[in-house]
């Protein structure tokens, strides 16, 4: 019997995809080297911060197409009910006049909800996932669009709501160092979802079921039930994505939210989570996310055309996945 | 009625398994000649070869008294070998005339289709043929005996001289089996060679004119059909030497039944199957392929439903719809087929031995206590002798016996005291099948009560201390374990049709 030594990482996450982020890692870091040889401004605080905060919304949505992309499945609602949320959290706090907390809970609660919907039907009504969410996205998008009256939802009687996003609690302590509140809740739900996947039974059922379904219901374990409960998850950290997006644009904007779907799925691919289920890290997204946006910066600091940074974002996309499967073959 | 095929010496091994040892095999135009054998005696393998779908190791065919080489299926089909699989291989979405000329459509120019020509093709094949069938139909509408005769024309418009059927009555009733005789006899009478493998004496008997046994890879005999009685084939199916370690069989009349089935059955796979087992006592499972053995053991286990009958548990009738009430009720299965529903195979061995019991190591958020989790799994590779380098290994990289021993740590760890252990020791090497024996036979010694499905008879007279036999659905007797019972006695049971309950007492 061959003998693989099995590391454990510190998170106790699996370690199937540490090869990947290591890779990533490598690759972020070549990026940044590169884009700071090219041009001086790319390393300025005010340019860091401004990758970051772009980072900001597309990584709280990656995480959540993690955690539905382990389960084996995929979702391509989660950038329109990011906008329903938004849509939800405008109704409740400029509408209806609630308090700060019930409008960011209502958007949360809206995001879960959806995701309950959305898992019910695959698990239940064993529609395909990707069918499920297809219909999910352009039901959300609709639903937004009707409920706003297809008129943004501005936030102006919500004193201190674009300070979710935009405000510096570290900037307010370390006035050097001025991370934007939304880089901060990107990482509270990175951690909290690297935490339940590594620490805790849903997080393992996630894994398991991706590893093999069939095996783990014949364990007797409610597959369906867990498997709602993960796309329930996912859906309430779109909400808080949603809730992000309406602080940064001081509104809620109902034609938004199509295509943000495509730029998660990226940042999870690239970060080495596997399409076809049972292996991948929030940590790998969270790099993937911020490979993606250091390139789009780069590439606008160093003057390229922005129709020239999607081909380059697109070609990344392959060349991650490539390199995955030649380490992997190798392995 | 001339020569026309010869195989003679074919050896044949694949990774861990010497598949055919000097096999032999010889066809006459115009004859159909039976191939029978035990499960895994070779009798596929060996027409596989000649069927171009794999390589002989050595050994030579001859067509025709011409040496030939089979070097793919496109050759042999040149050759005008045709193969039927037991399992059909035709797509659904095309019509009947589609599938028969697959990859040889009659074109016009510009590389358009001829579905004229096409369907005109098709349509004087099945007038030879002497059957009615519309070759613009779809054939995902077809029953799976006029797939076969799709099949079946398919062979024939590749003007194939030699036809293998492996185990074509498997899923037809008797008239599609009358059908299908005709349609053979027909073609015996056009010349045409035609190998059938089955494993129904019965039906051996009306269509066979002679029979070659084969065992263990090895040629045994070829017989004539008719003056051949049946015993005396199963006796040379099965002639090896007994296992001499048959185990004593406790007397366990004492012991509580903690499970009964009554009257179980879904459709034409599960027939009113009705049996008890009692604690401590391994049931073994005894039948031929497709038999519905498995089916039942599913069904008992709910991952697939039935349609009447009851399941007891403990004296007490439970509904088990699920697997999550089989597991609830305490009964665990172990599929023969590990790697798809046993295992989560990118997973350590400590996450497979606790994922039936997951809840168990968690507290009420919902946190996993890893290093609990780490200990019972170190307790169970003890326990059972599992042979990894630690819990934290993928099991994946586990050799199959040390998986099926993950499988069953999990089972053991859920508390689970019915076991059904489906081809305990299918792909598993000989030396760890005895430590699978011995682990089986401990299981029972401790008071859990076992169910042991195996094709192979000498693994069910080792360690049953009952034998249950089915044939098409029905369990068509229980056999007592032990040294008095023999392997004919099993086939014979296992042979048992239901055209043939009364001529043949069990």
């Amino acid at each position: 019997m061959t003998a693989f030594p099995t590391r454990t990482l510190a998170a106790g996450a699996k370690v199937s995809g540490a090869g990947q982020k290591l890779l990533a890692f490598a690759s972020l870091l070549i990026l940044v080297v590169g884009f700071s040889l090219a041009s001086p401004n790319f390393l300025q605080t005010s340019n860091i911060m401004a990758i970051l905060q772009a980072t900001s919304v597309n990584g709280v949505l990656a995480v959540a197409a993690t955690l539905v992309i382990i389960t084996g499945g995929i979702d391509l609602s989660v950038g329109t009910l990011m906008t329903f949320c938004a849509v939800i959290c405008g109704v409740v706090l400029t509408w209806w006049g609630m308090p700060l907390p019930v409008g960011i809970l209502a958007a949360i609660l809206a995001g879960a909800a959806c995701g309950l919907v959305s898992g019910t039907i695959i698990a239940r009504m064993k529609i395909p996932p990707f069918i499920a969410t297809l219909g999910m996205m352009l039901m959300l998008k609709g639903l937004a669009l009707i409920i706003s009256g297809t008129r943004p939802i501005y936030f102006n009687s919500t004193p201190g709501f674009t300070q979710i996003a935009q405000g510096s609690l570290v900037g307010m302590v370390i006035p050097q160092l001025p991370i934007p509140n939304g880089v901060l809740l990107l990482f509270a739900v990175a951690g909290f979802a690297a935490w339940i996947l590594a620490r805790t039974v849903l997080g393992r059922y996630t894994y398991a079921i991706g590893s093999n379904e069939e095996a783990i219901r014949l364990s007797g374990v409610n597959t369906d039930a867990w498997k709602i409960a993960v796309y329930a998850l996912a859906g309430g950290i779109c909400g808080i994505a949603g809730i992000l997006i309406a602080a940064r644009l001081n509104s809620a904007q109902p034609a938004l939210g199509q295509g943000y779907e495509l730029d998660a799925i990226a940042a999870v691919v690239i970060g080495g989570t596997s399409l076809s289920g049972g292996r991948g890290t929030v940590l790998g997204t969270l790099i993937g996310a911020l490979i993606m946006s250091v390139l789009t910066n780069g590439l606008r600091i160093l003057s390229v055309a922005p129709e020239w940074q999607t081909v380059v974002t697109g070609a990344i996309i392959i060349v991650a996945v490539y390199a995955d499967q030649l380490r992997r073959r190798r392995g | 009625m001339t020569g026309l095929l010869q195989m003679a010496g074919i050896e044949k091994r694949f990774p861990g398994v010497h598949a055919l040892k000097q096999a032999q095999f010889e066809l006459r135009a115009g004859e159909v000649h039976a191939l029978m054998g035990e499960n895994g005696a070779g009798k596929s393998t060996l027409m596989k070869i000649l069927a171009g779908i794999y390589q002989p190791d050595s050994g030579s065919i001859a067509i025709d008294g011409q040496e030939v080489a089979i070097a793919s299926p496109r050759a042999a089909q040149n050759l005008g070998i045709a193969m039927i699989h037991q399992e059909l291989a035709l797509m659904n979405d095309l019509t009947v005339a589609q599938n028969i000329f697959i990859g040889r459509e009659p074109r016009l120019s510009f590389g358009r289709l001829d579905e004229a020509a096409l369907n005109a093709q098709a349509a004087a094949i099945f007038h030879a043929m002497n059957i009615a069938m519309e070759p613009r139909a779809l054939v995902e509408g077809l029953t799976i005996a006029r797939q076969q005769m799709v099949e079946i024309a398919k062979a024939l418009s590749v003007k194939s001289r030699i036809l293998i059927m492996d185990e074509p009555t498997a899923a037809l009733n008797d008239a599609e089996i009358a059908e299908l005789f005709r349609i053979i006899r027909q073609l015996r009478a056009e010349g045409v060679g035609i190998v059938y493998i089955s494993h129904k004496m019965d039906e051996i008997r009306q269509i066979a004119d002679r029979v070659t046994v084969m065992r263990d890879g090895e040629f045994v005999g070829t017989v004539e059909a008719a003056d051949t009685p049946i015993a005396t084939i199963i006796t040379m199916m099965v002639g090896r030497a007994l296992s001499d370690e048959t185990p004593p069989v406790p007397d366990l009349s004492a012991e509580p039944v903690v499970l009964e089935v009554k009257g179980l059955s879904r459709g034409r796979a599960i027939r009113n199957v009705s049996f008890s087992l009692r604690r401590g006592e391994i049931l073994g499972f005894a039948g031929l392929m497709g038999a519905g053995r498995t089916e039942v053991a599913r069904a008992i286990f709910g991952a697939d439903r039935h349609e009447a009958g009851e399941i007891l548990v403990h004296g007490e009738p439970r509904d088990i719809r699920r697997p999550r009430d089989a597991v609830r009720a305490g009964i665990g299965y172990l599929s023969e087929d590990r790697k798809h529903f046993g295992l989560a195979l990118g997973m350590d061995v400590r996450d497979n031995v606790a994922i039936a019991s997951l809840e168990r190591f968690a507290d009420r958020l919902g946190r996993l206590n890893e290093a609990a989790m780490g200990e019972t799994a170190r307790r169970y590779i003890g326990k059972l002798g599992i042979r990894t380098p630690s819990e934290q290994q993928e099991v994946r990289l586990l050799s199959g016996g040390n998986q099926q021993k993950v499988v069953i740590a999990k089972w053991l760890l859920r508390d689970c005291d019915i076991l059904i252990f489906d081809e305990p020791t299918r792909g598993i090497d000989v030396g760890a099948k005895a430590e699978i024996y011995r682990l089986l036979a401990e299981l029972a010694a401790q008071g859990r009560a076992i169910i042991v499905i195996s094709s192979e008879l000498p693994e069910v007279l080792r360690l049953s201390h009952r034998i249950a036999v089915m044939c098409e659905g029905r369990l068509t007797g229980i056999l007592p374990g032990g040294p008095h019972t023999t392997q004919e006695a099993i086939m014979r049971l296992a042979t048992q049709r239901e055209a043939l309950t009364e001529e043949q007492p069990a």
